[in-house]
């Protein structure tokens, strides 16, 4: 039994680390978000040079043939420092049905220009009706001669404004709501027909509502069979969840840090107010969700390392659902100890919760993964 | 990050399901199941008696005094499949909380006298710390011992004593010394129950059982030699015992089990001709602890693996005890609430099979008892504060 990164994991864990703590402060984070495109390219190719783009990728590749540990490794580092560049959009989703493609052409093209940091990339799956619920699809791609003519429209596309290559969901046979019939196209975003348009989100990233109008695309830009997007998507999307709870966590723990430092300097009523021992227990409170949160994700890596997907299923879930409930407590706990100054957008603290609050909203909800969790469960 | 066992772990991990799949009786598990006019004592000595025959009573101990040579990985597996085989742990009294205050710091004398007694569990123990005035406040006890050259004459009363009706020795913390910062000046002593002077009163729960007992002493002489260690500085060992006591609270395997059988039960009840287990908002509630409980037992598994690394149980030790109680309630909560109107019935008229809904008696009692978790061996608020100093520094 083992619960220690590997020293591998923990090289790349500290350079994240090292990198949000001299280069990435709280200063520099809003120049960025303030600036035009909202991302530091710069910064984007350090990650190239320092090879974090190239996590999880096969050697073959040029990857660093990672798995899932790393990616948390990495994403756990990245929320300390609420880094905007579109790591877990490009390489960790994006990326992620990339490397699970089995479209051997596809992956040998793409892949290395992700690592080399010249492609951003995003999954534009969510339409304006389909909520959490990826194979509702009513975007549709029909067969033309050589390939597919996709129409339809994508909501809240990850930073869609930076990202120069779209994986697009469509749908090429069966219902709205079908499972079967979802296929996964690669799509570049200045093709002819395609048009994004990019907003700001409140935890300082973007996101772009991405039309798609006669887009043709040709047959080799499928991920995998036609009408098997979702099993791709099935396949991934542990990962996902568990990179973003893993970022999650980092902020959590960061809150935490910065509540409790807080408190040991703040003086009312003639004293620091880390002596009261309301906000006292309410900070073990949080120090628990914390923990909690952290034993959720390690069980998830276990069973990830183990190859046991039914059980992984399961905890991924209530990894989410966890990720939620937590979050929320732990980001409202440090706005109300930090006081009024906890309300303003000066101060980081804000800044660190809106981006939980996005987290939450990602790949669906607390509730939505709750009511997941329970059917694997409880149902005959 | 793996939770892998080696194969001797395994080995050993059948080794003991076998055992408990073949000694733990139907017989004693009849006598432990707390039913009219079952003999709880009787039930667990016997028990007791066949872990000692195997050399498992007590895992704790160093090997010397007979204890087992168990990895820290072994300990937990045979915690884990107790758990889970559903068998009620060792009496603690003399196993786990006196015992190792007399290896450590008792006397040559005191080990031969007092260890292989509670091995074989020949001696009940029960504990003397609490007492109407000193509750969480443990220190602010006063029971007094005063010193007459060869003996103590003790005087107090002690409460909230578990099993004192069985109990041949208690051990008691007492005030030999006034004057001092309340922590000092105490004493650790053992005092044997048939000790003219003493008398048990017992105190109904609001479970309707009796369990627990008040300690009454008047003028009870006790020997010097049962003093442990040095006049004065009880509080010392005690504070020890403590640490060992919140080890090993997170009952993540009894949970596991007990929320298995809620499920199944769930699927057994119905209302409007609907199995309960299929209410979404029963899921809800449901999923709300058994999520809790998967953190649980990797967040033991965490503390388990840097106390198998060499590591002692840090302050992490109080996390386990208050999400392992607080997850345990929500358990008892949520039985209760299964057995809606019939978890009200008493079994003084009629028995479970009358009453059709057997698991309610059960529900009732131990969402009763099970309050008691959040308020022993440090209540929950007291093991925040120990978070609060130790781990955040506040």
């Amino acid at each position: 039994m083992n619960f220690d990164f590997t020293e591998e994991q923990t090289m790349i864990k500290d350079s994240v680390s090292r990198f949000v703590r001299d280069e990435y402060d709280f200063d520099t984070r809003t120049k960025i978000v303030g600036s035009e495109e909202g991302i530091s390219r710069e910064f984007w190719s350090m990650f190239a040079e320092l090879g974090w783009l190239s996590v999880p990728f096969a050697e073959e590749y040029g990857g660093f043939g990672g798995t899932v540990e790393d990616i948390a490794a990495v994403m756990e580092e990245l929320g300390k420092g609420i880094v905007v560049e579109p790591y877990a959009s490009t390489v960790v989703v994006f990326g992620g049905l990339m490397a699970a493609s089995d479209n051997a052409a596809l992956k040998s093209a793409v892949i290395p220009s992700i690592i080399d940091g010249s492609c951003m990339g995003s999954l534009a799956s969510t339409e304006a009706q389909s909520r959490y619920e990826m194979a509702d699809v009513a975007t549709g791609a029909t067969a033309c001669d050589g390939g597919y003519k996709i129409s339809g429209e994508k909501t809240v596309v990850a930073n869609g404004g930076t990202a120069n290559k779209f994986i697009v969901t469509a749908r090429t046979s069966g219902e709205q709501f079908d499972r079967d019939g979802v296929s996964l196209f690669l799509v570049d975003a200045d093709a002819p027909g395609v048009e994004v348009k990019s907003y700001k989100m409140m935890d300082g990233q973007s996101a772009a509502t991405v039309t798609l109008k006669d887009v043709v695309v040709a047959e080799s830009q499928l991920l995998n069979a036609a009408g098997e997007g979702m099993d791709l998507i099935d396949q991934v999307m542990p990962q996902i969840l568990m990179g973003l709870s893993a970022e999650a966590l980092g902020i959590m723990a960061t809150l935490n840090t910065t509540t409790v430092e807080y408190t040991k300097v703040r003086q009312q009523f003639d004293t620091p107010i880390s002596s009261f021992q309301v906000l006292q227990h309410r900070m073990v409170d949080t120090f628990m969700a914390c923990e909690q949160t952290k034993s959720m994700l390690y069980r998830g890596l276990c069973q990830a390392s183990e190859d046991d997907s039914a059980a992984l299923l399961k905890t991924v879930h209530a990894l989410k659902a966890t990720v939620a409930r937590y979050g929320r407590l732990v980001g409202e706990e440090a706005i109300q100890i930090h006081g009024g100054i906890g309300m303003t957008d000066e101060l980081n603290i804000g800044h660190y919760v809106k981006r939980l609050m996005m987290i939450n909203v990602s790949f669906g909800d607390g509730d939505y993964h709750q009511k997941k969790f329970n059917q694997l469960s409880y149902s005959s | 990050m793996d939770i892998k066992f080696s194969a001797q772990d395994l080995a050993f991990r059948d080794e003991v399901r076998d055992f408990f799949a073949s000694e733990y009786d139907g017989a004693i598990a009849e006598q432990l199941s707390g039913a009219q006019g079952t003999d709880y004592k009787g039930g667990i000595v016997a028990w007791q008696k066949k872990l000692h025959a195997k050399g498992w009573i007590a895992p704790g101990w160093p090997t010397e005094y007979g204890g087992t040579d168990w990895s820290a990985t072994q300990k937990f597996i045979y915690e884990t499949e107790r758990g889970l085989a559903g068998i009620p742990d060792v009496v603690p009294f003399g196993l786990k909380m006196v015992a190792p205050v007399i290896y450590t710091f008792g006397n040559e004398e005191q080990k031969a006298k007092f260890l292989p007694r509670i091995l074989e569990s020949e001696d009940w123990w029960c504990q003397g710390y609490s007492e109407p005035g000193a509750g969480s406040d443990l220190a602010a006890l006063n029971t007094t011992a005063d010193y007459a050259g060869d003996h103590y004459i003790v005087n107090g009363r002690k409460i909230w004593t578990t099993f004192a009706q069985y109990a041949d020795w208690i051990f008691c913390l007492v005030r030999t010394s006034k004057g001092m910062r309340k922590q000092q000046g105490i004493s650790f002593l053992l005092i044997d129950m048939k000790t003219p002077g003493i008398t048990v009163k017992p105190i109904v729960t609001i479970d309707g059982k009796h369990s627990l007992n008040e300690v009454l002493f008047e003028d009870v002489a006790v020997p010097t030699e049962n003093l442990i260690g040095e006049q004065d500085k009880g509080w010392t060992y005690a504070k020890a015992l403590l640490a060992h006591e919140r080890t090993g609270m997170a009952e993540v395997a009894d949970s596991t089990r007990m929320l298995d059988a809620l499920k199944q039960r769930a699927s057994v009840e119905v209302n409007g001709g609907k199995a309960m287990i299929e209410d979404p908002i029963f899921q809800m509630r449901l999923s709300d602890i058994e999520m809790e409980l998967m953190a649980l037992e990797y967040t033991e598994l965490r503390v388990f693996a840097s106390m198998a690394a060499g590591g002692m149980p840090g302050p992490e030790s109080s996390l386990l005890k208050i999400k392992g109680t607080e997850i345990s309630q929500a358990i008892h909560e949520l039985q209760l609430q299964l057995a809606s109107y019939y978890g009200g019935a008493l079994p003084e008229d009629l028995n479970a099979d009358q009453l059709g809904h057997d698991f309610a008696f059960e529900a009732r009692g131990k969402y009763m008892y099970g309050r008691a978790a959040t308020i022993y061996g440090g209540s929950n608020e007291v093991q925040r504060n120990v978070i609060a100093k130790a781990v955040l520094g506040l």
